[in-house]
């Protein structure tokens, strides 16, 4: 592969503020779709792979901060313990964000098994955090999240880079 | 000397300083939730944020509900059938249950016991059941605006779900029985035995702690809301006891329970409006405190 095929080498209009708030919203929306059984254990954090695209593919205009109200957000709606998931998320954005030129050079298949890495100590984190909070350990499914979300990443990268495609194609007009 | 250092380097040198100090904030928040409860305000105006979204990614599933409803009309025949069926075998029993509430009723009175106060209940829908395996809670979508209180039961039509641990102005959290923190005062209905049984944070395992070897209890027994507590009314089913574990080289008896309410099968809830009133204080004490505040002026 050349540097030139690349996705990231592609000139690409830059990404609109407003398309980064959705994305989130939309994520958050698709973590709060109450799900039961099977598909609930499956259920990948959405929310953290939007932003995890953010922080690789724009690190220039989302800040760590980002990563910690969002967290917040999710443990109000978790009913969890104000500050768990804004934990995990802070260290997710800080993995992202030092590894974001390494995984830059990959398309998006290559990235997945990075990007679940990065899933994974998010939620090892987290994890130890509740553990250190006196909780039980909730089993080894509790990862399964990560690795649904390491699956369906390059689809991700591609539904989240369209638009900005599109932009740049009617402006190259 | 000046020195600028390119953009394409501009974040590197303090990324570190920062994520650092939003890990320190949320540990701070951690403990401050965790360990002082101070944050009702913050939360409060998050779950205001958050409802709107919450009531949103339900449409999914309401659409599903009433499609599902359109092409059920054959089901619901049968189920009128047997509902029917059914109705005319609760009437019988219902007659039985008045009379003896009646007679119940005359006899307290002969007694000059208190009453038993009927409670008034609120039907709430599940909002969200939180993908958060680190605790057992449940959103519903009543909340202070509908005069729900944290402190209040939350039960379904089989038994004991759990208690209602904070209240939003749209929503309220529910902490289910099977939560790690929370305990509920029992009674086993075979022989009266008071215990409390406590959550363990697994689903749909319950256990009653600190009971000796050699306890009277048995595999199969129903234990029932005792009612000491002044929040869950009396007579509630919570649990069977589902195992019994009694190693001589301990002192207490591991003793597992399955509770008998679906949380995972229901939609809605019942939460009972505010707990009996507990009970008063003694005459003895009363007359002392009024006495010594005469003293006092």
């Amino acid at each position: 592969m050349t540097l030139a095929n690349s996705p990231r080498h592609e000139i690409l209009m830059p990404v609109k503020g407003w398309f980064i708030m959705l994305s989130l919203i939309v994520a958050l929306l698709l973590n709060l779709v109450p799900l039961t059984g099977t598909a609930r254990t499956l259920q990948p954090d959405f929310v953290a792979l939007v932003m995890l695209y953010w922080y690789v593919n724009e690190p220039q205009r989302v800040g760590i901060s980002m990563a910690f109200w969002m967290g917040l957000l999710m443990d109000l709606s978790n009913a969890s313990t104000f500050g768990q998931h804004a934990l995990g998320y802070s260290v997710m954005a800080f993995m992202a964000l030092v590894f974001n030129r390494r995984v830059g050079i990959f398309d998006g298949y290559k990235q997945a098994p990075q990007i679940g890495l990065v899933l994974l100590s998010g939620q090892i984190v987290t994890l130890l955090a509740a553990l250190f909070a006196g909780s039980p350990f909730p089993g080894w499914n509790f990862f399964l999240g990560s690795i649904v979300g390491m699956l369906l990443w390059p689809l991700l990268s591609a539904i989240l880079r369209a638009p900005q495609k599109l932009w740049s194609a009617s402006d190259a007009r | 000397m000046i020195e600028i250092s390119p953009r394409f380097f501009r974040h590197s040198p303090n990324l570190l300083a920062r994520t650092a100090f939003f890990v320190i904030l949320s540990l701070l928040l951690m403990a401050l939730d965790s360990r002082f409860k101070y944050l009702g305000g913050v939360r409060e105006i998050f779950s205001v944020i958050v409802y709107p979204l919450q009531k949103l990614a339900q449409v999914p599933m309401s659409m599903y509900d009433a499609a599902s409803e359109l092409f059920q009309h054959s089901e619901i025949a049968e189920e009128n059938v047997h509902l029917k069926q059914q109705h005319l075998v609760d009437k019988g029993q219902l007659l039985r249950l008045r009379a003896l509430e009646a007679e119940n009723t005359q006899l307290r009175k002969l007694l000059n016991a208190t009453q038993r106060i009927k409670n008034k209940a609120t039907v709430a829908e599940i909002l969200r059941v939180p993908h958060d395996p680190f605790n057992r809670k449940v959103l519903l979508d009543k909340g202070s605006m509908s005069g729900i209180e944290a402190g209040q039961a939350v039960v379904d039509d089989i038994g004991v779900v759990g208690q209602v641990t904070r209240n939003y102005p749209l929503a309220s959290e529910v902490t289910l029985l099977t939560d790690r923190d929370h305990s509920v005062p029992v009674q086993v209905v075979r022989n009266g035995l008071r215990s409390i049984i406590s959550g363990t944070g697994r689903e749909g395992v319950l256990e009653l702690r600190y009971m000796a070897i050699n306890t009277d209890i048995q595999e199969g027994d129903v234990l029932v809301t005792s009612g000491i507590d002044g929040v869950y009314p009396p007579g509630l089913p919570v649990a069977v006891v589902s195992q019994i574990d009694r190693n001589p080289n301990y002192i207490f008896a591991r003793i597992t329970c399955m509770p008998v309410s679906g949380v995972n099968q229901n939609r809605q809830l019942l939460i009972l409006s505010t707990p009996a009133p507990r009970a008063g204080t003694p005459a003895e004490a009363t007359k002392m405190k009024s006495r010594q505040e005469a003293r006092r002026q």
